[in-house]
C-alpha cells in the first residue's frame, strides 16, 4: 500500500476516470484508459504526483526497446515479491501513466515506460525514480524534430534533480550526454546497432570518433570536447561484467535478438538499483517470451505468423537481423499515421537490400512507398496495400506454413487488436 | 557511351542524411545501372577528403549543429571547384541552405554558406511540415511531389531562379517559390526522397552526365506512388 494516500479529490477523480474508461471500452474495445485518464486529470491536475507518491518508481525511456525493457523490469519486480503496476501496452504519456497508476492503487512498485519527449515533463512528478535510458535515434521525423534536442532536455531535467538514480547505455553518445546531467549514473556498455545519429557531438557539435566501427563495445570520444565513453559495466556476449571484469549476471532473455540482450542487461542493473537480487532479476527476464504481442506467434488461416514490431530505421535494422536466419516469407507493413510519423522517407534509411532472394510482401496504407523502396533495392514484391482488413485477407490466402511479419507502429497495433478481438 | 563509371557522391551522410535523403543517390545509381551504364556510389564521411572529380553530388537534410559543421567542411574541401568543373549537385533542405550565401544556426548566429546558390535562409519561427507539391518552372518536368519538414525561409538573389511554383505546402516559404536552381545545382525542400518520388528529376541529372538519349524504364510502381501522393495532397 502506498505510504501516502492521494487526496480525496484525486481518489474521486481516479474513480471517475476508471468508470469513464470502462464505458469507453464498451464503445470501442481495446481503448478507453486514456480517455478515462483525461477525465481524472481534468478534475485533479496533480493526479500524477499524488498517484505516484509513496511508491517505488522505475522509469524506462529511449527511442527503441522501451516496452520490452519495461516488461523485463516489471517481471523482475514481480519475481522479487513486489506488487507491480506497469504500462506495458505503450500508453506512455501523462494520461496513459495516470490511467495505469489509477488502476492498481495498492501496487508498491510502478515500472513506467515513458515517451522520450515526455520524460522531462513527467519526471518532476515522480519521487526518487530509478531511470533506465536506452538509446536515441531518428523516429517520427515530422513530429520529434532533432534527437539532440531530446538529449538536451533529458540533461536539463536530470540536472534539476538530486534524488534520481540513472542506468544508461554507455555506447550511445546522445544518451551518455543526456544522462550525465544526473548526480548518480551507472553506465552499461550494451552496444548500439544504429550509429548514424551519433556522428556529431551532442555537447559541442564536434566529431564523434569510433575506435572500431564494427566492434560492439568500441571506445568512442569527441575530437573536440571532453565527452567520451564513460567507465561502465560491460556486456560481453551473454555475460554482464563489472569494471573489474567480474561476471555480475548471465543475460538470457526469453525474447530473441541481440538488442534484447542489451535491453535485459540494462534492466538487470536497474533491478539491482531497486534492491532486487540480480539472479532473481535475470531469471525473471528469461521467462518473458512476448511483450504486448511482439515476438508472439499467431495462426492466421493456415499460416503461423510471427509478429515483429519495428518503428524506425534502428528498429528495422534489429528486425532484419533477427529474421535473416529463417527462409520464410516476409510481410512488411507500413503506415504513416500521426503515431508512426507522417513522413515515411526513413524507408530509405533501412537496408531492404538484405531481403533479396526472399519472398516479400509490401503491406499497409503506405505499401506503395515501400514497394518503390523495394523496387530500387531489387527486391521483387507483392503489394497488399490498405488497412488491417487487407492485411488479414492477404495473410489468410498466403500459401506458406510460416511467415515473419514486420510492421510499424499502427499496422502492428491494429493487427494485434483485431487478432485479440476474434 | 562513356567508358568510366558515373560517380555519384553522397556527401557526409552522417551529417546530412536525417530524412532518408541518401535514397537519392541510390535512385541515381540504379537508374544508370538499369540502363547498362556503370555507376559508383562514393560515400564520403565528414573526416574524409571530399573527392572533387565526381559527376554528381547529393546532399541531404540534417539537424542544426551538423549543418554548420557540414558547411565548414565543404568550404574547406572546395565543393565549389567541382561545381565550376561542371558537376551536378542535388541539395535537399539543410543541404540547400548550406549551399546558399548564409543561413541561421541554432544559437541564432548567422553562418556563412558556400555561396554556390544565390540565396539566403532565415528562420521562420515555426516548422513547415507536410506534403509539398510544386509545378516545375525551371525545367520541363512533371509535377514535383515530396514531403517538407523545415523551419527556414529561403529568399533568392538575382543569380538564382526557383525550381517551381508551390501548389500545396510552403516550399521556400516566401513568394510561392519552391527550390533554387543555378546552373547544374538544384536545391529543394522535397524529401520523400525527392528522386524516388520524381524519377524525371533524377533523369534530368543523368541527362547532364550521359546525354539525352536515356532509354525509358518501367516506372509503373513509382507512378502508382505518385498518383497516391498527389491525390493525398489535394
Amino acid at each position: 500500500m502506498p505510504a501516502v494516500r492521494p487526496s480525496a479529490r484525486t481518489r474521486v477523480a481516479a474513480a471517475l476516470g476508471r468508470s469513464t474508461a470502462r464505458l469507453a471500452r464498451v464503445v470501442r474495445p481495446g481503448g478507453g484508459s486514456v480517455i478515462g485518464a483525461r477525465v481524472t486529470l481534468a478534475l485533479a491536475p496533480n493526479a500524477l504526483e499524488e498517484l505516484a507518491a509513496g511508491r517505488r518508481i522505475a522509469v524506462v525511456s529511449g527511442t527503441n526497446g522501451k516496452s520490452t525493457t519495461t516488461a523485463f523490469l516489471a517481471a523482475a519486480g514481480t519475481a522479487a515479491g513486489h506488487e507491480v503496476v506497469s504500462n506495458i501496452e505503450g500508453a506512455n504519456l501523462r494520461t496513459g501513466i495516470v490511467a495505469t497508476l489509477s488502476q492498481k492503487r495498492a501496487a508498491d512498485l510502478a515500472v513506467l515506460e515513458i515517451d522520450e519527449l515526455a520524460l522531462p515533463l513527467l519526471l518532476p512528478a515522480l519521487p526518487s525514480p530509478v531511470i533506465t535510458l536506452l538509446n536515441l535515434s531518428r523516429d517520427q521525423l515530422d513530429r520529434f524534430g532533432e534527437v539532440r534536442t531530446i538529449a538536451a532536455s533529458w540533461r536539463a531535467a536530470l540536472e534539476a534533480r538530486d534524488d534520481a538514480t540513472v542506468v544508461a547505455n554507455a555506447d550511445d553518445p546522445l544518451v551518455v550526454w543526456g544522462a550525465s546531467g544526473a548526480a548518480d549514473v551507472t553506465f552499461v556498455g550494451v552496444g548500439l546497432g544504429w550509429r548514424l545519429d551519433a556522428a556529431s557531438c551532442p555537447n559541442c557539435g564536434g566529431r564523434i570518433v569510433m575506435a572500431d566501427r564494427q566492434a560492439v563495445n568500441a571506445d568512442w570520444w569527441c575530437d573536440t570536447c571532453e565527452l567520451r565513453r564513460p567507465p561502465c559495466l560491460e556486456l560481453d556476449g551473454a555475460e554482464l561484467r563489472d569494471q573489474a571484469g567480474v561476471v555480475v549476471a548471465t543475460i538470457a532473455p526469453g525474447v530473441p535478438g541481440r538488442h534484447n540482450v542489451g535491453n535485459a542487461a540494462l534492466a538487470v542493473v536497474a533491478a539491482m538499483k531497486l534492491g532486487i537480487d540480480v539472479n532473481v532479476a535475470a531469471a525473471a527476464m528469461a521467462d518473458v517470451s512476448s511483450v504486448a504481442g511482439r515476438y508472439q506467434r499467431v495462426r492466421v488461416g493456415d499460416t503461423e505468423v510471427r509478429l515483429l514490431l519495428a518503428k524506425n530505421p534502428a528498429g528495422w535494422a534489429e528486425m532484419l537481423t533477427l529474421t535473416s536466419g529463417a527462409d520464410v516469407p516476409l510481410v512488411l507493413g507500413i503506415n504513416a499515421r500521426i503515431a508512426d510519423g507522417k513522413d515515411p522517407s526513413w524507408l530509405w534509411d533501412v537496408e531492404y537490400e538484405r531481403c533479396r532472394g526472399r519472398r516479400v510482401v509490401a503491406a499497409g496504407e503506405r505499401a506503395s512507398d515501400l514497394a518503390v523502396r523495394l523496387h530500387y533495392a531489387e527486391v521483387p514484391c507483392d503489394v497488399w496495400g490498405g488497412d488491417v482488413d487487407a492485411l488479414l485477407r492477404g495473410l489468410r490466402t498466403l500459401d506458406a506454413p510460416e511467415v515473419d511479419l514486420i510492421a510499424n507502429y499502427t499496422v502492428f497495433a491494429d493487427l494485434v487488436r483485431e487478432l485479440r478481438a476474434r | 557511351m562513356r567508358e568510366s563509371a558515373v560517380r555519384v557522391c553522397v556527401v557526409y551522410p552522417e551529417l546530412l542524411g536525417t530524412y532518408g535523403d541518401g535514397g537519392n543517390a541510390v535512385v541515381l545509381a540504379q537508374r544508370l545501372r538499369w540502363r547498362d551504364i556503370d555507376a559508383e556510389l562514393v560515400s564520403v564521411a565528414v573526416d574524409e577528403v571530399l573527392p572533387l572529380d565526381c559527376d554528381v553530388y547529393v546532399l541531404g537534410g540534417g539537424e542544426d549543429a551538423p549543418q554548420s559543421l557540414a558547411a565548414l567542411r565543404l568550404a574547406e574541401h572546395g565543393l565549389a571547384r567541382a561545381v565550376d568543373a561542371g558537376a551536378g549537385v542535388l541539395a535537399i533542405c539543410a543541404g540547400l541552405q548550406v549551399l546558399g550565401r548564409t543561413f541561421t544556426a541554432a544559437d541564432g548566429s548567422t553562418v556563412e554558406g558556400l555561396g554556390i546558390l544565390d540565396c539566403t535562409t532565415r528562420p521562420k519561427g515555426s516548422r513547415m511540415i507536410g506534403e509539398l507539391v510544386a509545378e516545375p518552372t525551371a525545367f520541363a518536368l512533371p509535377t514535383l511531389t515530396g514531403f517538407e519538414n523545415h523551419g527556414g525561409i529561403t529568399e533568392l538573389g538575382p543569380e538564382a531562379r526557383p525550381l517551381g511554383r508551390v501548389v500545396t505546402g510552403n516550399g521556400n516559404g516566401v513568394g510561392g517559390d519552391e527550390g533554387v536552381v543555378q546552373g547544374r545545382v538544384i536545391g529543394t525542400y522535397l524529401h520523400g526522397p525527392a528522386l524516388a518520388r520524381n524519377p524525371a528529376l533524377a533523369d534530368l541529372f543523368l541527362s547532364w552526365i550521359v546525354g539525352d538519349d536515356l532509354s525509358p524504364l518501367d516506372d509503373t510502381v513509382i507512378e502508382r506512388l505518385r498518383t497516391e501522393r498527389l491525390k493525398a495532397a489535394r
